[in-house]
C-alpha cells in the first residue's frame, strides 16, 4: 500500500477520510471502498452519465474524478438525497410519473435533476432536456424523466 | 377492477431512487475473487499455442483457464449448439474469449489477462453476407451448415403463389438493407458465483436464468438440482441478455476450481463484443396487388448477417418471414431466409427479434405500391388488414386484433390525413404486429412455460414465480394480477423472482411473453387462493362463497389478516399453484414453431420531421403511437413502454449501427455508438386501445416490443413525404438522404439503397397446404 495516498472529503453530510489508491476514481472509491453502490457505472469513460453524483452541488462525474480533486470537497450521492424515510420531491415524482424502469440511470438522472431545480425551480422542458443530456437513459425515451422532473419542479415551487 | 389499469408506483420503484436496489455488480461476497476475460484481437484465427505461465506468476492470481477446462460445446438453441466458454482451438471474431483469469483483485486480474501469450495463425475474415455466400478463401467458420459460411436456411410456400400473380394488375420489387444495431444496456453485464457443499448459485444480469441454468449443467457436468441461477435486478436487458454467456460459465467454472466466490463484470468495451444484436438483413420483396390495392401474392426473400455464433439465429431467420401476415391478409406467401456466419460479433435476438427489418421493407413496400397504382398508402393498408379470429396463410391464429381502431385513433390524433404539405416537411405512417410470448419453448417440452407459487401465511402473501424483471415491471404485474383477485394492494405482495432454485419455472424475459404467461399462471394460482379465502370467510358470515366482495384488504366483512387465520385453522399450511402452457398453434409444417403465439399486439405510427434538404439532417417533431394492448394492468408502466420502444425505434432509424471496418468494430465505445440524448427525443403521443384478448390475463397483451416496429418505416415514410426520395436502408444517416437526391438531380431513380439481393441456392420450397382462411373479399 506504499503508493497509497488518504482523501478527506464529505458524503452526505459525513466527514470521510479513506486510504486510497491516487489513480483510483472517485466512482471506485464511492462503490468499492465505502459500500455506497447506489452510484452506478455504465462506461468508466465520462460517456453515459451512469456515475453522476453532485461535489459541491453541482453534477460531476464521478468516473472521471481523482481524490485529489475532490479533497474537503462535500460529496452527494443517490443515498443522501432522501431524508431518512421521506423521500426527496424529485424521488416521488420519478416513482410516481414511471420514470424508473430498470432504474440505473435513475440515480444519476435524479442528482442531475436535483442541481438543475436548486439552480433553476420552474425550467421548461427544454431546460430540463439540456440538463439531462448528459445522462443516458435506454429504457424511458427521457418522456416520463421529463414529466417526473416537471412534476417535482412544481411541486417544489409551491 | 381495484388494481388492475389503475397508474399504481412500481412496486420496486422507491428502492431504485433510493439507490438500495443491488444489481449484479452491487454483489460482493466473503473473499470474492474477480475475473477477467482474455479475448481475441483477431476476426479470424487459429489458435496455434497458449501459454499461461507468465499470467500465473503474477502475484495475486489464483486461476488461469482455458477452453481446455470448458471443453463441452452449448448455445441457446437446441441446433446451434456452436460456442465454448473459452475457445482453445479457433477465434471468430474480435473479442472470442479464450482464457479467464481469477485474482484477489480487478487490476490484478487484468494485468495477469494480458501476460498470457497466444500465438494465433490468422484467417482471411468472412466480412458480408456476400463474402459468406462464396467460396471462402480459408475454411468455413463452422463445421457445420453450409454450402460456404451459410449457417441456415429455409424455404415455405404456402398457397398457390403462382395463380397469385398472375391474377394481379400490378407486381412491384423492392430491395432493403437494414443495418445492425445492438442493445446498449446501462447496465453492463456480469455475474457472480459460488460453489459450497457441491452446489453452484451463480448471480447473474439475465433475463432467462433458467437457461442459463440449464447450460450450466450441461457444460459444467453437473445435475440440474445442484444449481440455482439468480437473474439479479436488472440494469436494461432488450434482449441482449437473453443468451448464456462466456463471463456466466466462467466465474462458474472458477468458483469450482477456487473453491472462493467468483466475479466478472464486463467493460463497456466488450458488452459490445458480446452484442447478440439485431442482425443485419437485406431483403427482396415482391407483391402482386390488383388494382384496388388487395394483395393477391407476396414473395419475400431475406439474408441475414448472423456473425460469428448460431445463438438465436435460426429463430432470427424464420422470424424475418413470419409475422408478415399477422397484419395483412396475404392470399398466397413464399418464404426464402438465409443466415450466415460472418467474422463478427454474434448477432442474436433485439427488440422485436427478426421482424423490425421485414416490417421496415414490407411497409415501405406498400407505400411504393401505393404509390403505383395511385392509391392512398393508408387506404391500401387498411383493405389488406386481417380481421379477429381467423387463421393466416401460414396458419398463425388470429384472435383480438385492433387494427382499425389503432389506424383511426392515430390518424385523427395526427391529422396525418389533412397534413401540411411543405418540401422538408414529412409525415410517414406505419403498422406493425408482434407476439405476447413465443408459442413454443425454446427447447422441446410440454411443460409449462410459466408457473407460480403463492404462500399464505398470517397475513403475509409471497408469491414465487421465475419472472425475471428487467425493467419493463414484470414484478409489478404479477403482484397487481394477485393483488385484484386477494383484494389487496400490489405493494402488500411479497416477490420471489427471477430466481431457479427458490421459484418454481418460467421460461425468461424474451419474446414479450412475461405478462400473458407468468401472468396467466399467477392469475390462476390466485384464482385458487381465492376460492379457499372465499370459503372460509362466506362460512364465517354464513353466506355462500360467490357472495363474497374482496377489496381494501377485506373478504366481505372480515379483514384480510383475519380471513388468513381461518384459513390456516382450518387447512393448516397454505398455498397455492398455477401454470400456463400455451394452446398447440404451431401450424403442419417444418419451421412452424416461430410465429405462432396466443394472442399479438398491434401498433401503428405517425411520425412528423423535418428534414434539411441542404444537409440531409433530420429532426423528428413527434411520434403518435397508438398501441392495441389488449388492456392495461398499470397504464402508466406501459405509455413507459410505448415511449421507450419509440425512442429505441427512433434510433435504429437514425443513427444506431453496430458497424465494422474489414470486421473490425468501428465504435466499441458509447461515445461513438450514437444514441438518442433527451435533446434528440421528440414528444410521443401515446394511445392504448383495449380490445380485451379473450386469453391473455384479464384480456392484456404484451407491449415491450411491437411499438418500436412501426417507427423505423414510418420515420422513413415521412422523408420520402418531405423530399420525395426512399431511402432503403437504415439507419437513414444525412448522408443516404443527400445520395439519394443527389441521384434524384440526376434523373436517376430518387432512392439510396441495395442495388440488388444476391442468388442464393435456397432449397427446394416446402409446399404447405393453407388452413381454412376467412379471406375478405377480392
Amino acid at each position: 500500500m506504499s503508493d497509497s495516498v488518504i482523501a478527506n472529503f464529505d458524503v452526505n453530510g459525513r466527514s470521510r477520510e479513506v486510504l486510497v489508491k491516487p489513480y483510483h476514481t472517485l466512482l471506485e472509491i464511492l462503490r468499492e471502498d465505502l459500500g455506497l453502490t447506489g452510484t452506478k457505472h455504465g462506461c468508466e469513460l465520462g460517456e453515459c452519465g451512469a456515475c453522476t453524483v453532485l461535489v459541491d452541488g453541482l453534477p460531476q462525474l464521478s468516473c472521471l474524478l481523482l481524490p485529489h480533486q475532490v479533497e474537503g470537497k462535500e460529496i452527494t450521492t443517490i443515498e443522501g438525497l432522501a431524508e431518512g424515510d421521506e423521500l426527496h420531491p424529485l424521488q416521488e415524482a420519478f416513482v410516481e410519473a414511471g420514470a424508473v424502469q430498470c432504474g440505473y440511470c435513475t440515480p444519476s438522472m435524479l442528482l442531475t435533476a436535483k442541481a438543475l431545480l436548486e439552480g433553476d425551480p420552474s425550467p421548461s422542458r427544454q431546460e430540463i432536456a439540456e440538463a439531462l443530456s448528459g445522462n443516458l437513459c435506454r429504457c424511458t425515451g427521457y418522456e416520463a424523466i421529463t414529466r417526473a422532473v416537471e412534476l417535482a419542479a412544481t411541486r417544489m415551487d409551491t | 377492477m381495484r388494481v388492475v389499469g389503475k397508474p399504481l408506483a412500481k412496486v420496486d420503484a422507491r428502492a431504485k431512487v433510493t439507490g438500495s436496489t443491488l444489481y449484479a455488480d452491487d454483489l460482493i461476497f466473503s473473499d470474492t475473487l474477480f475475473c477477467k476475460l482474455l479475448r481475441s484481437p483477431h476476426p479470424y484465427a487459429r489458435i496455434k499455442h497458449m501459454d499461461l505461465n507468465a499470467a500465473k506468476a503474477v502475484e495475486g492470481v489464483v486461476a488461469v483457464i482455458t477452453g481446455n477446462d470448458l471443453p463441452v460445446k452449448y448455445g441457446i438453441l437446441p441446433i446451434s449448439q456452436d460456442e465454448h466458454a473459452l475457445e482453445s482451438e479457433k477465434v471468430r471474431y474480435v473479442g472470442d474469449p479464450v482464457a479467464a483469469v481469477a485474482a484477489f483483485d480487478e487490476e490484478t486480474a487484468a494485468l495477469a489477462a494480458e501476460k498470457i501469450r497466444v500465438e494465433y495463425e490468422v484467417l482471411d475474415p468472412v466480412t458480408s453476407i456476400e463474402e459468406a455466400l462464396s467460396e471462402p478463401t480459408d475454411e468455413p467458420i463452422h463445421d457445420y451448415g453450409g454450402p460456404a459460411n451459410i449457417h441456415k436456411m429455409a424455404a415455405l410456400s404456402f398457397g398457390d403463389l403462382e395463380a397469385g400473380f398472375a391474377e394481379a394488375d400490378h407486381i412491384r420489387e423492392d430491395v432493403f438493407f437494414y443495418g445492425g444495431n445492438t442493445h446498449l444496456p446501462m447496465e453492463q453485464h456480469s455475474a457472480i458465483a459460488t460453489y459450497v457443499n457441491g452446489k453452484l448459485t451463480l448471480w447473474s444480469s439475465t433475463q432467462t436464468p433458467h437457461y442459463v441454468h440449464r447450460t450450466i449443467s450441461k457444460v459444467l457436468d453437473l445435475p440440474m438440482q445442484a444449481i440455482r441461477v439468480v437473474a439479479t435486478p436488472h440494469g436494461g436487458g432488450f434482449g441482449g441478455k437473453t443468451d448464456p454467456f462466456s463471463h456466466e460459465l466462467a466465474v462458474c467454472k472458477l468458483a469450482m476450481v477456487t473453491g472462493k466466490p467468483v466475479k466478472c463484470t464486463l467493460t463497456r468495451e466488450e458488452v459490445f463484443y458480446a452484442h447478440r444484436g439485431r442482425h443485419p438483413v437485406l431483403m427482396w420483396v415482391r407483391t402482386g396487388m390488383k388494382s384496388n390495392g388487395r394483395i393477391t401474392a407476396m414473395h419475400f426473400k431475406t439474408a441475414l448477417d448472423g456473425g460469428a455464433y448460431g445463438s438465436y439465429g435460426v429463430a432470427t431467420m424464420f422470424y424475418t418471414g413470419a409475422l408478415q401476415t399477422t397484419t395483412y391478409d396475404i392470399p398466397a406467401y413464399r418464404f426464402e431466409g438465409a443466415r450466415v456466419f460472418t467474422n463478427k460479433a454474434p448477432c442474436g435476438p433485439k427488440r422485436g427479434h427478426g421482424t423490425p427489418q421485414p416490417r421496415f421493407a414490407l411497409e415501405l413496400h406498400l407505400d411504393k405500391m401505393a404509390e403505383d397504382l395511385g392509391l392512398d398508402p393508408v387506404e391500401v393498408r387498411r383493405r389488406n388488414y386481417v380481421s379477429p379470429n381467423t387463421t393466416t396463410v401460414n396458419w398463425l391464429r388470429i384472435t383480438s386484433c385492433g387494427l382499425e381502431e389503432i389506424t383511426d385513433q392515430v390518424l385523427q390524433a395526427s391529422s396525418y390525413v389533412n397534413r401540411q404539405r411543405a418540401v422538408g416537411h414529412g409525415m410517414g405512417f406505419a403498422v406493425a404486429s408482434y407476439l405476447c410470448g413465443a408459442g413454443l419453448p425454446i427447447y422441446w417440452n410440454k411443460l409449462p412455460h410459466s408457473e407460480c407459487l403463492i404462500k399464505l401465511d398470517r397475513g403475509g402473501v409471497t408469491v414465487y414465480c421465475g419472472a425475471t424483471d428487467i425493467g419493463q415491471g414484470s414484478d409489478t404485474v404479477i403482484a397487481t394480477l394477485v393483488a385484484e383477485e386477494l383484494g389487496l394492494w400490489p405493494s402488500d405482495i411479497r416477490l420471489v423472482t427471477g430466481d431457479t432454485g427458490f421459484a418454481p419455472v418460467d421460461l425468461g424475459s424474451y419474446s414479450s411473453r412475461v405478462t400473458f404467461m407468468a401472468g396467466n399462471a399467477a392469475l390462476d394460482a390466485a384464482r385458487k387462493l381465492r376460492n379457499l379465502l372465499a370459503e372460509v370467510a362466506a362460512e364465517s358470515m354464513g353466506c355462500l362463497p360467490g357472495e363474497i366482495v374482496t377489496g381494501d384488504g377485506k373478504f366481505g366483512t372480515l379483514s384480510f389478516e383475519e380471513t388468513t387465520q381461518l384459513a390456516q385453522e382450518r387447512f393448516g399450511a397454505i398455498s397455492t399453484v398455477g401454470s400456463y402452457r400455451p394452446p398447440d398453434l404451431a401450424g403442419p409444417y417444418k419451421g412452424s414453431g416461430v410465429g405462432p403465439s396466443p394472442a399479438y399486439s398491434y401498433s401503428a405510427a405517425v411520425v412528423d420531421i423535418d428534414v434539411d434538404p441542404e444537409t440531409g439532417i433530420i429532426k423528428v417533431n413527434k411520434v403518435w403511437l397508438a398501441h392495441d394492448i389488449g388492456r392495461s394492468i398499470n397504464p402508466v408502466s406501459v405509455r413507459g413502454q410505448v415511449e421507450g420502444g419509440v425512442y429505441m425505434g427512433l434510433g435504429e432509424a437514425l443513427m444506431e449501427e453496430q458497424a465494422y471496418r474489414k470486421a473490425m468494430p468501428k465504435q466499441p465505445s458509447m461515445l461513438d455508438y450514437k444514441s438518442l440524448t433527451s435533446v434528440d427525443m421528440p414528444e410521443v403521443e401515446t394511445i392504448l386501445v383495449e380490445t380485451d384478448d379473450p386469453e391473455g390475463p384479464y384480456g392484456a397483451k404484451e407491449v415491450g416490443q411491437g411499438p418500436l416496429l412501426p417507427v423505423v418505416p414510418a420515420v422513413v415514410s415521412a422523408v420520402h413525404d418531405a423530399l420525395g426520395v426512399w431511402i432503403d436502408q437504415v439507419p437513414v444517416t444525412p448522408d443516404k438522404i443527400m445520395k439519394a437526391l443527389d441521384a434524384k438531380a440526376k434523373g436517376q431513380a430518387p432512392r439510396f439503397g441495395p442495388k440488388s439481393f444476391p442468388d442464393i441456392a435456397y432449397p427446394q420450397y416446402v409446399k404447405v397446404d393453407t388452413p381454412h382462411v376467412a379471406t375478405q373479399a377480392i
